[in-house]
């Protein structure tokens, strides 16, 4: 792998540019690996670059039914953050942050990770008695959290409406000045040159269709590329957990249903940070295009779809223009859907399955992009090892059956109610 | 899938109703606690079709069964939920 810098972008600029290299092999599936990771996301490309980085296991085939980088991987609203009230879950979220902050230079690839800050806003005392419980949780752990006045807000966002009959009135918020945005595709990308520079198969347009089993182990796929074995199977597709572990007979705590976002035209800078508000459902943060980026609920109804009905982005955009008016000026560019895993406590699975070498990343509900560096890091351990990390231990698959769920919102077995 | 047809009020814009649960996770009241528990906690969840239970809730308010597809989202069958409407 020929290394990006400034100086080769300059040399490559007397001879016009001509010694740029596709940045990973397109191999042909070998007959077995000593894992396969299935799902060609950034979750499954930072799986293999950590299984060959940091344990030194380079047979590694990352299987993709489309092409990497696809699905929820270029479907998200890029935001970036730890500002969890449960433990397991910031302890989980802040591991990746830290990562977030030293990516580009781990991968030598422009992530365009920019940590502008995360507010959550409060629109009542109740509110502001939340969030500062949720800040005090993450200070406890070591995280960044600032309880801001409505005055401290309305300095960085000042197109907020802050007059005293706005729709939502602001009291104040909590944020996280570490968090951000970061450029969803390059994180794809970044990983995927970087674990096929390790060794790592990176093979696109081959989907599972069915597990190759040794009495109740599982020893391999079956492709549209052929059967492919090996030691470990990871499935990393969340969005169609259920579809892929269902070839493997299991049932999963796990609804897939539709998510929706939105982004308007180009515009100068009008959003500093990352917006967020619990008590409504919406957030909006700015793309370095100029783009607004929005969204809001899933749409609350099983579906593998990925085409959302009109009402609730409707309802999204309805609630952001009522926080910032000044967006009911803005054209809207597209809409767009993706597939996710709604989990039954709100909180992923990465572990393994009652099914031996057969393992499960999934449940990411609508945050998973957030957790890419983390969610590849602990599920590399747990396929190297074959027993979880201690920050990926609480999110196992046995948690439902035993009751140790993770509830952040304390809905309950409601995935449709979150 | 943008109208469904209620067995009392006729073809309504979806967002009249709402979703509450594949019929496969409705839990008998005489259940045995581990049954009860895989019935809440896992799921088909099948890329294809599959019974679910829909209310009505911004019309009459009737519980019913619709028998649609996650892909295509086309809508099969809608019955009014009752003892015939699950076997
Ligand atoms: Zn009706």
């Amino acid at each position: 792998m020929s290394r990006y810098s400034a100086l080769g972008l300059l040399r490559g600029a007397f001879n016009g540019q001509k010694h740029w290299q596709p940045a990973w092999r397109d191999p042909e599936p070998r007959k077995s690996y000593d894992v396969i990771v299935i799902g060609g996301g950034g979750h499954g490309l930072a799986t293999a670059y950590y299984l060959a980085s940091v344990h030194g296991v380079r047979n590694v085939a990352v299987l993709e039914k489309g092409w990497i980088g696809g699905g929820n991987t270029g479907r998200n609203t890029t935001l970036v953050r730890s500002n969890y009230r449960q433990p397991q879950l910031h302890n989980l979220f802040e591991f990746g942050l830290k990562l977030w902050h030293g990516l580009s230079d781990e991968l030598n690839y422009n992530v365009m990770f920019s940590p502008r800050g995360a507010m959550f806003l409060g629109h009542s005392d109740a509110d502001m008695a939340k969030l500062a419980e949720l800040g005090d949780a993450m200070r406890c752990d070591g995280i960044d959290a600032d309880l801001l006045t409505r005055d401290q807000v309305e300095k960085v966002e000042p197109l907020l409406d802050f007059s005293r009959n706005a729709r939502f009135p602001i009291e104040g918020a909590v944020i996280q000045w570490r968090a951000g945005t970061a450029r969803h595709d390059a994180v794809a990308w970044g990983y995927a040159r970087a674990a096929d520079a390790l060794g790592v198969d990176i093979i696109q347009k081959c989907e599972v269709t069915g597990f190759v089993r040794d009495g109740d182990a599982v020893i391999g796929v079956e492709t549209t590329r052929g059967r492919i074995l090996a030691a470990r199977t990871g499935i990393c597709v969340a969005g169609h957990s259920g579809h892929v572990a269902g070839l493997a007979g299991l049932r999963l705590p796990i609804e897939s249903q539709t998510l929706q976002a939105v982004v308007t035209e180009g515009v100068k800078p009008m959003v500093q940070s990352v917006i967020m508000s619990n008590s409504l459902h919406c957030y909006i943060s700015q793309s370095d295009k100029g783009g607004v980026v929005m969204g809001g609920d899933p749409d609350n109804w099983p579906s593998y779809a990925r085409r959302g009905q009109p009402t609730v982005v409707e309802h999204a955009i309805a609630q952001a223009i009522g926080l910032m008016p000044a967006l009911s000026r803005l054209r809207m560019l597209r809409t767009w859907s993706g597939v996710t895993d709604m989990s039954f406590d709100g909180a992923p699975i990465i572990g393994p399955t009652p099914i031996d070498n057969l393992f499960l990343n999934g449940g990411w509900c609508y945050g998973g992009f957030k957790a890419t560096p983390a969610s590849g890091w602990t599920y590399a351990h747990t396929l190297a090892t074959g027993t979880p990390h201690a920050l990926n231990a609480p999110f196992s698959l046995e948690r439902f059956m035993t009751g140790a769920t993770i509830d952040e919102t304390g809905v309950g077995p409601m995935p449709n109610h979150r | 899938m943008y109208q469904i047809d209620c067995p009392h009020c006729g073809p309504r814009a979806q967002s009249e109703f709402t979703f509450d649960r594949p019929v496969e996770a409705i839990v008998p009241p005489d259940a045995a606690a581990a049954d009860a528990l895989q019935a809440l906690y896992t799921r088909t969840n099948p890329m294809g079709v599959d019974d679910e239970v829909w209310r009505h809730t911004y019309g009459c308010r009737a519980w019913l069964v619709l028998t649609r597809d996650r892909v295509s989202h086309a809508i099969d069958a809608v019955r009014a939920l009752g003892p015939e409407a699950l076997s």
